[in-house]
């Protein structure tokens, strides 16, 4: 199979308007994937399906990542001049990375045997612009995984036949994956007489005295 | 409050210019039915008999594997994995040892390595043979050839309890090797299992393959294309059925299999009989490799020395490794940030996402196919739901 920055010249030229860039995997054995903007995503995937050199006619694997927003700390060695002796130290950088959610595509030929080729979608945050482009009308494989990646994140998906929540019941509210996700005391689904129940069993029993806390 | 769910109702069939000319019922099929082949639940809307729309619901079994995942240890998701396709607890083990392998650049002694091909074909052999069993018990044969599998397959789980501990939760495998070595005894007695097992495959084969009923019930029933499944990113035998030569343990190469001689079965119309028929091949190509690997399994050590189970953290990356499990490609997809849990921790379960065209494999037959088509399948609802 071609090489990524292969693969990214020949989009470039046949997907007019294109920003891809290569994310780097510090993972040796691992692939490198390439970050594709929004609005040009089904574009180029529909370049990569139908391309006769590459044929990635299987979406493998879909899945979702967050990315909450979080301060990234990155180690730069610098070489200061002391008193005319040159030294090596240590300096921290922090950069801010803003939230967003991500969505990886696994692409792999059949026709071919080869792959994987790995494209990364980025929503623009983690509120209310979480809108992609489905590739469900390209692979239809990827029909359930994205609704699970839309249930599970809330990523929207534009485009896909049947946007509901899969895993969870209809009416769960979040998006238990998120890394910010508190799971509810009690689970119960329908709603039961017990916090009535206990509310009024509390009427009958004298409260205890709260300990007093120190600031 | 929310309504609880009714199990049928009677709605207008209507023809396109909106009059009502019948009547169709919906049917909520399932979750505790029997042949879902666990808590799996199919609306079905039916025109007399005939299946015109199907839409699966799942959810039943979910407890969140992944965030599971994302919480605990790479070691301790290791348990975790034999609980999403219960049948198959030693091929989940490879896959997710396999991509953490991938991550962290560990090499597998060649002892460990015979002995996982040799798990893993054990592990084919007795899922395909329990589920040919489901397969012609879904489609009326009550009773004796599941009775037959079942004690095949039992054979083989005393083999897996005697090495591992446990008949199905096995947690066999680490990063770097398996636990427990296996001794001569053990490949002694495995050996004969599998020379008998061509026997009892003949035996399975004289009572099925020529059966009226089965073939009445299976051939040109929902049959798959090519492109179909495909694009529907069906994988295993489902897909080799419909005439895709695609095996990872050929396409990959991962362990030894480059070394063994076996070929991939590949059917030809994807109808019902030729996935019942492409398991009945495959468990003989299996046979072939197990043969081999308990003649050629090496001394040696079975633990990579530079593996170590405490305090296991690989550097930052991501990774998707993949093996070709009995039901079909189970992939892992993890992301590490350094520190002593997955950053993300991903499962790509082959069942759940062969299940995408079950509504396109039904529509137009009759709601007793649909449960054989579903039956074909192979689904385990512990990983569908995960």
């Amino acid at each position: 199979m071609e090489t990524l920055e292969q693969i990214k010249a020949r989009i470039e030229k046949s997907v007019p308007l294109t920003k891809l860039d290569i994310i780097p995997n510090e993972c040796p054995a691992g692939e490198r994937s390439l970050l594709v903007e929004a609005s040009r995503a089904f574009d180029v995937a529909k370049f990569l399906r139908d391309d006769a050199q590459l044929q990635l006619d299987y979406c493998s694997n879909v899945t979702g990542i967050d990315w909450p927003e979080a301060k990234i700390k990155t180690k730069v060695k610098k070489k200061v001049v002391v008193e005319g002796v040159e030294n090596e130290i240590e300096e921290t950088i922090e950069t801010l990375r803003s939230g967003h959610l991500e969505v990886v595509y696994h692409l792999y030929s059949m026709a071919l045997k080869h792959g994987p080729v790995v494209l990364r979608l980025r929503t623009e945050n983690r509120a209310d612009k979480t809108h992609l482009p489905s590739l469900t009308p390209l692979w239809r494989g990827a029909e359930f995984q994205e609704r699970e990646i839309y249930d599970l994140y809330g990523v929207i998906f534009d485009g896909h036949p049947d946007l509901r929540r899969i895993l969870m019941w209809d009416e769960f509210v979040g998006h238990p994956m998120r890394r910010d996700y508190v799971a509810p005391d009690d689970f119960e689904y329908e709603p039961t007489p017990h916090a009535e129940v206990l509310d009024a069993a509390k009427k009958h029993y004298p409260v205890e005295p709260k300990a007093e806390v120190k600031p | 409050m929310i309504a609880a769910p009714k199990s049928f109702e009677v709605v207008p069939k209507r023809d396109a210019s909106g009059d009502a000319i019948g009547e169709l019922l919906e049917v909520s099929f399932g979750p505790h039915h029997p042949s879902t082949h666990g808590v799996f639940r199919m609306d079905i809307t039916l025109d007399g008999e005939k299946v015109v729309k199907l839409k699966p619901v799942f959810g039943y079994l979910h407890r969140n594997h992944e965030k599971i995942g994302e919480n605990i240890s790479y070691l301790a998701s290791m348990p975790y994995t034999d609980r999403l396709d219960y049948f198959c607890s030693m091929t989940n083990n490879w896959a997710y040892a396999l991509t953490i392998e991938k991550l962290a650049g560990l090499a597998v002694p060649e002892r460990a390595e015979y002995i996982r091909v040799i798990m893993a074909e054990l592990t084919r052999l007795q899922n395909h043979t329990s589920l040919i069993g489901f397969f012609v018990h879904d489609m009326g044969a009550l009773g004796t050839p599941l009775m037959y599998a079942f004690r095949e397959r039992e054979k083989i789980l005393d083999l897996f309890e005697e090495i591992s501990g446990a008949r199905m939760m096995c947690n066999y495998m680490r990063f770097g090797g398996v636990r427990v070595d296996v001794n001569d005894d053990w490949i002694a007695r495995t050996k004969t299992l599998v020379a008998n097992y061509g026997r009892f495959l003949d035996e399975f084969e004289t009572l099925l393959n020529e059966n009226e009923i089965l073939l009445a019930r299976t051939q040109g029933v929902s049959p798959l294309t090519k492109a179909q499944a495909i694009n529907a990113s069906i994988t295993g035998p489902m897909l080799r059925a419909a005439g895709v030569n695609y095996d990872l343990r050929k396409v990959d190469k991962y362990g030894f299999y480059s070394r063994f001689d076996f070929k991939v079965p590949v059917g030809e119309t994807g109808d019902l009989y030729d996935r019942y028929m492409i398991r009945v091949l495959e468990m003989r190509e299996s046979i072939k490799i197990l043969n081999q690997a308990l003649a050629g399994i090496p001394a040696g050590p079975i633990m990579d020395s530079k593996a170590k189970l405490r305090g296991f953290r690989p550097k930052p990356g991501e990774v998707y490794g993949r093996v070709e499990g009995p039901k079909g490609e189970l992939g892992f997809y993890i992301i590490s940030d350094g520190g002593p849990n997955p950053y993300r921790y991903r499962v790509r379960p082959p069942s759940f996402i062969n299940l995408t065209i079950l509504e396109d494999m039904c529509l137009g037959h009759k709601v007793a196919d649909v449960i054989v088509i579903l039956g074909s399948v192979d689904i385990v609802l512990g990983e569908v739901d995960r």
